[in-house]
């Protein structure tokens, strides 16, 4: 299936990035060559094959519910674009 | 001491003997790179006054005598592993103002173990890409022909070693960032086992895939450094809980009796003649080193491609959605409310490379595609699997090259990224079943450029692989040789 312009503009949207209207035309190029290569699965005859997930057959540690992580808020924020009183600031959501 | 000539475990012997100081091996290198670096672009950060510190404590180690192998040594790092107050990009301009608050599983062992950090190595931006050209700090060059790619994403890793500016590196392999880079520089590259190398501190690409290995002229070499990196973390929670193992314990084992099995997939076309002479002689080698061919078949190698492009975006697609300019990272400076912030930061703080495989990613996810797609390249995954380990059943190690041909023009694949993507087609599928893989030189091919031989093993069979490299390299010179540039 073709990927329109409204549908890059949908992607983008969900994947939070902002397209510049010089943007669109190639990137929707690029993308349909990318899902062109991709759509050669669509032949494959997977009838009766489980989806593979990881390649090893790993299972879930579990752990004794502690406390383990140490209070490291200054040092973390310091690499923070905005940060006062020990909060991440951003811009204002709530009117 | 000719830092061109001699091996990590020549150097490692010589600070043990104290024919030479730590601090001395670090000056040396850092000249190096002073001297050499400008011409390859192969580090974003080195910081001459912290490795030197490093080096004085090392010293004051060795001279204690309770040093271990590496300690002295100076490794440079990806800049895709977390090191705390270091500049840490992940060739990303998302990431040019993070100074790492914490260290990486890896840079912990390393520190455990006594060796340096000799800087942090350029790479595709977020570890997309195949030549190192996708990297906001600049194209690195391959150190045998500057006019040509070294490889990616671990091509800052992979030239520095190549060149000797650092006598090993560490790097990740996603879809054969170790093995691809390693076989295009001319040095030799280990991607372990997945689980074997906690991806704690590793920036996350593609997590069911992501993979911390080393590069380094000789398999020997990688050895040694393995023995220091692989450990289990509980704080990666596909990280492998094993006895420790001694990479090296095996090397010297003879190879008579080895059954090398021979994908026809990976010799009917789509393989260059230079690349395909270079590993035939390699094959013969090993004959006369007692091993003999089995002719295998691997049917579903073309998929991996496509499988790969399905699942790697996807999963990128998500781990790369913690970059909103809130936390860290790059913050656009001007916006109009929270949700533009988010975009105009992450418009302007990924490249074209990253925002292709996160809207691809977003797409194979999102309603009405994911069956079609996602799940669609899950099964193929477990057939692409189920293959390798039939073949597993008839030979003890796969071979065959691991890049199409030698290393292409600067700007050849970027306007084509379908094209980019299809140089990785002999790496992709050890990445999709968690294999080990390692590449080693094995001779020159068009334009005197190296030709990588790559060898897939069994889970955990690393140690042997290593053997199966090592055994050549005795035989042969091919990984001592180095560019004329690093010569001096």
């Amino acid at each position: 299936m073709a990927l329109t312009e409204n549908d890059l503009r949908r992607l983008a949207r969900l994947a939070r990035i902002r397209i510049e209207d010089g943007e669109a035309g190639p990137l929707l190029a690029q993308l349909s060559g990318i899902l062109g290569l991709i759509d050669q699965l669509q032949a494959v005859d997977t009838e009766g094959v489980e989806p593979l997930s990881h390649a090893l057959d790993l299972q879930q540690r579990l752990r004794q519910d502690e406390i383990t992580e140490t209070d490291r808020r200054e040092q973390f924020q310091a690499v923070a674009p905005q940060v006062e009183a020990g909060l991440y600031l951003v811009p204002k959501v709530i009117e | 001491m000719n830092l061109a000539t001699t091996s990590l475990r020549q150097l490692a012997q010589a600070l043990q003997k104290r024919q030479i100081s730590s601090r001395e091996l670090a000056q040396a290198y850092l000249e190096r790179i002073v001297r050499l670096d400008s011409g390859i672009g192969a580090f974003i950060t080195t910081d001459p006054e912290r490795t030197l510190a490093q080096a004085d404590a090392a010293d004051a180690r060795i001279a204690s005598g309770t040093a271990g192998p590496l300690t002295g040594i100076p490794i440079a790092h990806k800049d895709i592993f977390c090191t705390q107050g270091w500049l840490t990009t992940c060739g990303s301009k998302m990431l040019s103002n993070f100074v790492s608050p914490y260290d990486a599983h890896v840079i912990e062992q390393f520190e455990a173990a006594g060796a340096l950090i000799l800087g942090k190595t350029n790479m595709d931006e977020f570890a997309m890409g195949s030549s190192n050209e996708t990297s906001f700090y600049g194209t690195v060059k391959n150190p045998w022909d500057p006019t040509r790619i070294p490889g990616g994403s671990s091509g800052g890793s992979a030239a520095a070693v190549a060149a000797r500016l650092a006598p090993a590196a560490t790097a990740t392999d996603t879809g054969g960032s170790i093995r691809q880079p390693a076989a295009l520089c001319g040095i030799s590259g280990i991607k372990p086992t997945y689980g074997l190398v906690s991806r704690y501190g590793m920036i996350a690409f593609a997590s069911s895939l992501d993979q911390g290995g080393v590069l380094a002229p000789s398999a020997e070499d990688l050895g040694l450094v393995l023995n220091a990196m692989v450990g289990f973390d509980e704080r990666d929670s596909t990280s492998i809980e094993r006895p420790a193992e001694d990479y090296t314990e095996l090397l010297e084992q003879p190879l008579k009796g080895l059954r090398i099995g021979l994908p026809r997939e990976f010799f009917s076309g789509g393989i260059s003649a230079d690349v395909e002479r270079a590993i035939e002689a390699a094959l013969q080698e090993y004959e006369r080193l007692g091993a003999t061919r089995v002719e295998i078949s691997l049917p579903n190698t073309a998929l991996s491609v496509p499988v790969y492009y399905v699942l790697a975006p996807a999963e990128a697609s998500s781990n790369l959605s913690r970059f909103d300019g809130v936390r860290y990272g790059w913050r656009a400076p001007q916006y109009e409310d929270l949700g533009d912030m988010y975009e105009r930061s992450r418009a302007q703080g990924f490249g074209a490379e990253v925002k292709r495989r996160i809207l691809t990613g977003t797409y194979v996810l999102s309603r009405g595609y994911y069956d079609a797609y996602y799940l669609q390249a899950q099964r193929v995954r477990r057939l692409i699997v189920d293959d390798f380990r039939s073949a597993f059943a008839q030979c003890d190690v796969i071979m065959g090259p691991s890049t199409p041909t030698v290393a292409f023009g600067l700007g050849e694949k970027t306007s084509d990224p379908v094209q980019m993507y299809l140089s990785d087609i002999f790496t992709i599928s050890v990445n999709l079943a968690g294999l080990p893989g390692l590449s080693i030189p094995a001779g020159f091919g068009e334009g005197g450029l190296p030709v990588g031989l790559q060898l897939i093993g069994d889970y955990f069979s690393e140690a042997r692989l290593l053997n199966v490299a090592h055994r050549y390299q005795q035989a042969t010179d091919w990984h001592a040789r180095v560019p004329a540039l690093a010569s001096v």
